[in-house]
């Protein structure tokens, strides 16, 4: 749906922004693209967008150059930005239809009702837009973004500043967006929202794209185990016996945590479970109770951030 | 061409001027009415005729050259500073739409409120004192062209302020002295030969001159150098917004 092809941005001043980018975006994925603060998001989707003007490369929305093609790929656009930037004085009603003129679509209220409804704004459709809460102004912009039907939508970090509750409303509204076939693609510095939402996962790292991955791929690849073992009788030190497993204690002794990684087999055979368990029975502990745990998205983006450093 | 999207800005810029209508009609009416007051009706009765005319009826044209020329910056300028201002300017450059079409979306409404204000205080000075046109089509033709031009250098300002009060700077310090000092309220010809000189270098001279003679078919410049001075103006106007776009100046990074 999107191709980012070598795309560069240097700024006055010498900034480079964004560095030698290539990016495909699939039709209908929900695209979850993080990085720390500064680290090129914005100026990307800024760039795909025509907000700001690529210092190299090209990008094609459905096969539309932004640049020579500019009103057949942005009219495929909608775009939620990051700031809450709204004219204070117009109604929703009116901004929302403004909007869809904006780009060139005649009037259609059943349409925009549709959209209101989605966004729990009907209600609030004659209020003007400074009488509205943060929660209800994001979602305005998120309304006008959809006000003209588009193929492609652009989230800038959607949930910052917005409670949980209203955060799971959002998420719903994009998944519903997704099943309608609209293709999305959002920033966020909520791991949470990438992990609960996202299909594929970008990282990007001052202005590289440091990886791009299928989420699910991405947290088995990446993704550590642990499995912690709770003791029937607290420990002092790990056993010498059980040396070469690496295990560390935990809960004042009265656990054994040992990480693995699924996808890079341990010493011996397989993720080294069963011989940590024999040794276990070998060195007479008692397990009273075991539980795994997979390292979430978070550690793996924090993981990914240093290890790029 | 996106008629469609042209048409949305236009009628939004218009339904602004309409939200706010006593500060964007009311208002100028008034200071002009005052004007008249003070100038035509108060001081103008002890002035004798300029030019033939009487006093009041001279400075009509003038009065409504000042009323144009500071609504047309000021609409315009508002106009396009208030997204740039507000963060919502994303949303007209992310749209499908070409810098000709922002252009004439903007630009279009600021000249059409000034053209509406500019017949509002022709018809509000007529309750005053009385007067002719003697070329109608021609009084026409300069209400349209200076509005449109002056609404483009409102666009340009607006563009170009990072701040509210560069915004009032060039309307404040510079729009409105040169139309007191452009032959307003006065001939040229009452100056000594200096500042006759001197008066001729000012640009709106030509304007109020020649939207004078399209009233009483006499001016302080020729119709000529008055028609050229406003194509002149709006040609340099294009150019610099051509420019603005062309190099996205405050507008794209």
């Amino acid at each position: 749906m999107i191709r980012v092809e070598g795309v560069s941005k240097t700024f006055r001043g010498g900034f480079e922004a964004l560095r030698n980018i290539d990016l495909t975006i699939r039709r209908g994925e929900i695209f979850a693209l993080l990085g720390p603060n500064g680290a090129g998001k914005t100026t990307l989707i800024s760039v795909i967008c025509g907000l700001v003007n690529a210092s190299a490369g090209r990008v094609l929305v459905d096969g539309h150059d932004n640049v020579a093609a500019y009103r057949r790929a942005r009219e495929m656009i909608g775009l939620v930005p990051q700031e809450l930037t709204n004219e204070a004085f117009t109604t929703v009603w009116d901004t929302v239809s403004f909007s869809r003129g904006l780009f060139g679509k005649p009037k259609n209220p059943a349409h925009i009702e549709r959209v209101l409804r989605a966004l729990t704004l009907w209600e609030k459709r004659n209020n003007r837009l400074l009488e509205l809460s943060g929660g209800m102004k994001r979602r305005v912009l998120i309304a006008k973004a959809l006000a003209h039907e588009p193929q492609v939508l652009f989230l800038d970090e959607p949930t910052a500043g917005v409670d949980v509750e209203l955060r799971r409303e959002m998420w719903n509204v994009v998944r519903d967006l997704r099943d309608q076939g609209v293709t999305i693609i959002l920033t966020t510095h909520y791991i949470e929202e990438a992990e609960e939402m996202a299909d594929r996962i970008g990282v990007i790292r001052r202005g590289e794209l440091v990886l791009v991955e299928e989420k699910h791929a991405l947290m088995h690849q990446l993704g550590r185990k642990e499995l912690t073992l709770h003791l029937d009788t607290p420990l002092s030190a790990v056993p010498p016996g059980l040396a070469s497993h690496e295990l560390t204690l935990a809960e004042d002794g009265h656990a054994l945590v040992y990480t693995y990684d699924t996808s890079r087999p341990g010493k011996g055979e397989g993720t080294g479970i069963s011989a940590l368990l024999t040794d276990l029975e070998a060195a007479g502990l008692q397990v009273k109770d075991l539980h795994t745990r997979q390292s979430s998205l978070e550690e793996i983006f924090v993981s990914l951030v240093r290890e790029n450093a | 061409m996106n008629l469609q999207s042209v048409k949305t800005i236009y009628l939004a810029e218009m339904a602004r001027s309409l939200r706010t209508v006593l500060q964007s009609i009311v208002s100028p009416v008034v200071s002009t009415s005052l004007y008249f007051v003070v100038f035509g009706a108060a001081i103008g009765s002890r002035i004798s005729e300029v030019d033939g005319v009487s006093y009041g009826a001279f400075i009509v044209p003038g009065l409504i050259m000042l009323m144009l020329l500071t609504q047309s910056v000021a609409t315009a300028s508002f106009g396009i500073f208030f997204p740039r201002f507000s963060g919502s300017i994303y949303e007209i450059l992310s749209a499908p739409i070409s810098y000709f079409e922002i252009v004439l979306g903007y630009v279009g409404a600021a000249a059409t409120k000034s053209l509406i204000l500019g017949l509002i205080v022709l018809a509000t000075a007529r309750l005053f004192v009385p007067f002719t046109i003697q070329y109608p089509l021609v009084m026409l033709l300069f209400l349209v062209l200076t509005a449109i031009t002056f609404s483009l250098l409102g666009f340009i300002i607006g563009i170009w302020a990072d701040g509210f009060e560069k915004l009032q700077l060039v309307p404040l310090l510079i729009i409105t002295p040169l139309t007191f000092l452009g032959g307003t309220f006065y001939s040229i010809d009452m100056l000594p030969p200096f500042w006759q000189a001197v008066t001729l270098l000012n640009p709106v001279v030509y304007l109020v001159s020649g939207f004078r003679w399209s009233f009483y078919g006499m001016g302080d410049v020729s119709i000529w150098a008055s028609l050229g001075m406003i194509a002149l103006f709006l040609g340099v106007s294009l150019a610099v917004v051509n420019w603005i776009f062309k190099s996205g100046y405050r507008l794209k990074p």
